[in-house]
């Protein structure tokens, strides 16, 4: 066995296969954070005043903050003044179409697996390519146009459509919601909006892929979805980060609103830079994502699988306001190594009969720590409320630990709010059975965890579904022992 | 097909098996008898590969290579399979998705195609028979929350469905009431050809006389200490284990 385990640690060594770093010109603020590095990004990205004074409100509520220490996770307190908070690569000069995007950018996302080239971009996905601060391309704009469906960078969205920007952004998460969520209002640098028009269907999934390249830089994206009246949008995120010897930052705000009779789908395959063996390097993903339905009868769904960061800090949650709403979170998180996860979902039942549902998977592995963190609360006029709860943790070795924090807060006599845990453990004797099946390891422990993580990764999309089903098993190899 | 040759092996420092000689040829069942901890599922341990144990002399030889060297994937992929004593539970796989990995991971292995999900299907619903387990027990995950004849006969469909060039029951009969035993025993039967082979090792002679044998060999403190025919098996059931105690002339404490 030991010998066995010696390869599969050998394996395990080389199992980020994207922590490459390309060499690309970049355009950078110098580190530190103050009023001007404020104004130096919105002025890069020749903001209109209201965009201005909206950052530096957001600045100067933040410096009256302190960074969250409730959650479940240990890291050396991080030095915002050591980020860079701007960093874009540099492009030659405005772009009319993809083909003229820099070649050794186009090749960056070539290597990811996503392609921007007119001819070979992947099919029924329309991407919008983020790396560091900036977004590079947007595929299938044209396409969405003529449905009326907005799909662009977040920059382009604060230039052409500032009515809708005004409107919604931070009307989901405040500026002034938390630490991260202050922060990232001011120095947020880029990101993805989408406008689904009433009525309208996306005909295709849409997709933001991030990509930190910088050192010492941060990544602050904003990602903002409204879904009109009647409309459908399935959205998937992607992210990756070079191996680097310090810690990234990546604090980002996700908003989404769903009106009447809306559904908007978000699929996250989460895969930042995981640090070492050691647990040196990885990125910090401190994210705030929430989402309201607005609307009666509109239903969001998060699904999220998250495999990368050397400490995660997330709760994608819904606010169910619209009667008969439903908030969906299916989540499979997996730690290994020396990684941290707090992670969960907070669903707010507002409105009557919003039903809402929970799928939590956690797996920890080595010596890393993994906790569910979820509140599930119920208004005093949500009649008729539902919810119901299940947290699952699976542990391989025993020096990892899981945790289960759920909190309920009940004000109306009619909800139902079910909770179900479970904790288990992958033991040699599984992977053994397995091994006399003819099965070898690495695919005992695949089969083993897709097993434990089935429920969720039947909700993603196809196109997602198979590399996230790869992620699990790579995340995990060696792990066993 | 199976050669072992003064077989030792210890787990941890404790020595185990203290130099096994026996030898299997095809079509035939040979049954391992012994009192408790005398290394009847060590000996199918070590034969399947578990890491636990380590071997400290011998040789074991298998269709011609030597079945130490491989791993315990390889070992089954050559034909090796062990029914387990306790089968293990896994949530979340279906015994339907996880007997057709293992078919078409020794299919690859020998350089073959995988079998496609209507030829899966159909080989699932002949072989399901021989042991009578009904289909919604296969949609479950494997072994979770079956009972203790579910499971063994679930052992023996993976059995009919991998089938193997020696397939080794250990314990195939604890835990089971007479109606499992004979079922789970008929499945064997069926199973039997002139090209496989059978080592059924139990603590009790019932089992053999559903599975008969054509050797019984005594496993005592490591060693084989007597073969025989079905006779044997019986022999021991009339005197016990103190019998072979006596002839090989140690003391015997009397019962109170």
């Amino acid at each position: 066995m030991s010998e066995m385990l010696n390869t599969l640690e050998q394996t395990a060594l080389s199992e980020y296969k994207y922590g490459w770093v390309t060499d690309i010109e970049a355009d950078e603020a110098p580190p530190g954070l103050n009023e001007d590095i404020v104004r130096f990004i919105s002025a890069k990205k020749n903001e209109p005043e209201w965009m201005l004074e909206w950052r530096l409100k957001a600045y100067r509520h933040w410096l009256k903050m302190s960074e969250p220490e409730w959650a479940n996770v240990k890291y050396p307190k991080v030095d915002y003044n050591a980020i860079k908070y701007y960093s874009a690569p540099k492009q030659k000069k405005t772009l009319n179409s993809l083909d003229e995007v820099d070649p050794e950018l186009r090749a960056t996302f070539e290597k990811l697996g996503i392609s921007l080239d007119e001819q070979k971009r992947l099919s029924n996905v329309a991407v919008d390519a983020v790396i560091d601060s900036v977004s590079i391309a947007t595929t299938f704009k044209k396409e969405l146009a003529e449905l009326g469906i907005i799909f662009c960078s977040m920059s382009e969205a604060v230039q052409e459509h500032p009515e809708l920007i005004k409107k919604w952004l931070g009307s989901v998460v405040p500026m002034t919601d938390n630490y991260f969520s202050a922060l990232n209002s001011a120095v947020f640098s880029d990101g993805s909006f989408c406008y689904i028009p009433k009525g309208v269907k996306s005909p295709m999934e849409l997709s933001t892929y991030f990509r930190i390249n910088a050192e010492n830089t941060g990544q602050f994206e904003r990602t903002l979805i409204v879904a009109e009246e009647g409309s459908f949008v399935s959205y998937l995120e992607g992210c990756t980060a070079p191996m680097r010897d310090e810690n990234q930052l990546h604090a980002a705000v996700v908003e989404i609103v769903a009106l009447d009779n809306a559904e908007v789908k978000y699929s996250t395959v989460q895969n930042w830079y995981p640090g070492d063996k050691e647990g040196k390097g990885g990125i910090y993903n401190f994210v705030t994502k929430r989402g309201i339905c607005a609307g009666v009868n509109s239903k969001i769904s998060w699904t999220q699988v998250e495999t990368g960061s050397a400490v995660t800090w997330k709760y994608p949650s819904v606010i169910l306001k619209g009667d008969n709403s439903q908030g969906e979170f299916y989540s499979v998180a997996v730690t290994n190594n020396h990684q941290q996860a707090d992670t969960g979902t907070k669903m707010m039942h507002i409105g009557k009969n919003t039903r809402s549902r929970i799928v939590s998977k956690g797996i920890s592995a080595g010596f890393s720590q993994n906790s569910y963190r979820g509140l599930v609360q119920v208004g005093k006029n949500a009649v008729n409320a539902r919810n119901f709860s299940q947290c699952d943790s699976l542990l391989l070795g025993d020096k990892c630990g899981a945790h289960t924090f759920p909190y309920i807060e009940v004000k109306n006599s009619t909800a139902q709010v079910e909770h179900e845990a479970t904790t288990s453990k992958i033991g040699e004797d599984q992977i053994f059975y397995c091994n006399q099946r003819g099965l070898d390891t690495e695919t005992a422990v695949a089969l083993i965890i897709n097993g434990f993580a089935k429920e969720v990764m039947n909700q993603l999309p196809m196109e997602f579904a198979v590399e996230a089903q790869k992620l699990l098993a790579i995340s995990l190899e060696g792990s066993v022992g | 097909m199976l050669s072992i040759k003064n077989l030792q092996a210890r787990i941890e420092e404790k020595e185990i098996l203290k130099g096994i000689n026996l030898d299997i040829k095809p079509g035939e069942v040979h049954a391992i008898m012994g009192p408790n901890g005398s290394g009847k599922s060590t000996l199918a341990s070590v034969l399947a590969g578990r890491a636990d144990y380590e071997v400290t002399a011998g040789s074991v030889e298998f269709l011609g290579k030597d079945l130490l060297e491989l791993s315990p994937e390889d070992r089954a992929r050559e034909g090796v399979f062990l029914a387990f004593q306790y089968p293990i539970e896994m949530p979340g796989v279906s015994t339907t998705n996880f007997v057709k990995t293992a078919v078409n991971e020794i299919r690859k292995y020998r350089g073959e195609e995988p079998m496609d999900a209507v030829a899966f299907l159909k080989l699932m619903k002949e072989r399901m028979k021989l042991v009578n387990i009904d289909q919604a027990l296969l949609s479950r995950s494997l072994n979770e929350g079956f009972s203790g004849g579910e499971k063994k006969r679930n052992e023996i469909f993976q059995m009919a469905m991998l089938e193997p060039k020696l397939a080794i029951l250990d314990e195939t009969d604890s835990g089971l009431d007479i109606d499992a035993l004979r079922i789970v025993a008929e499945g064997v039967n069926k199973l039997k050809s002139k090209d496989n082979a059978t080592l059924v090792i139990t603590h009790y002679q019932r089992l053999l006389d559903y599975i008969v044998p054509d050797y019984v060999h005594i496993l005592y403190k490591g060693r084989i200490v007597k073969t025989g025919g079905k006779e044997l098996a019986l022999e021991l059931e009339e005197k016990g284990y103190d019998f072979i105690k006596e002839e090989l002339g140690e003391e015997v404490e009397s019962p109170l």
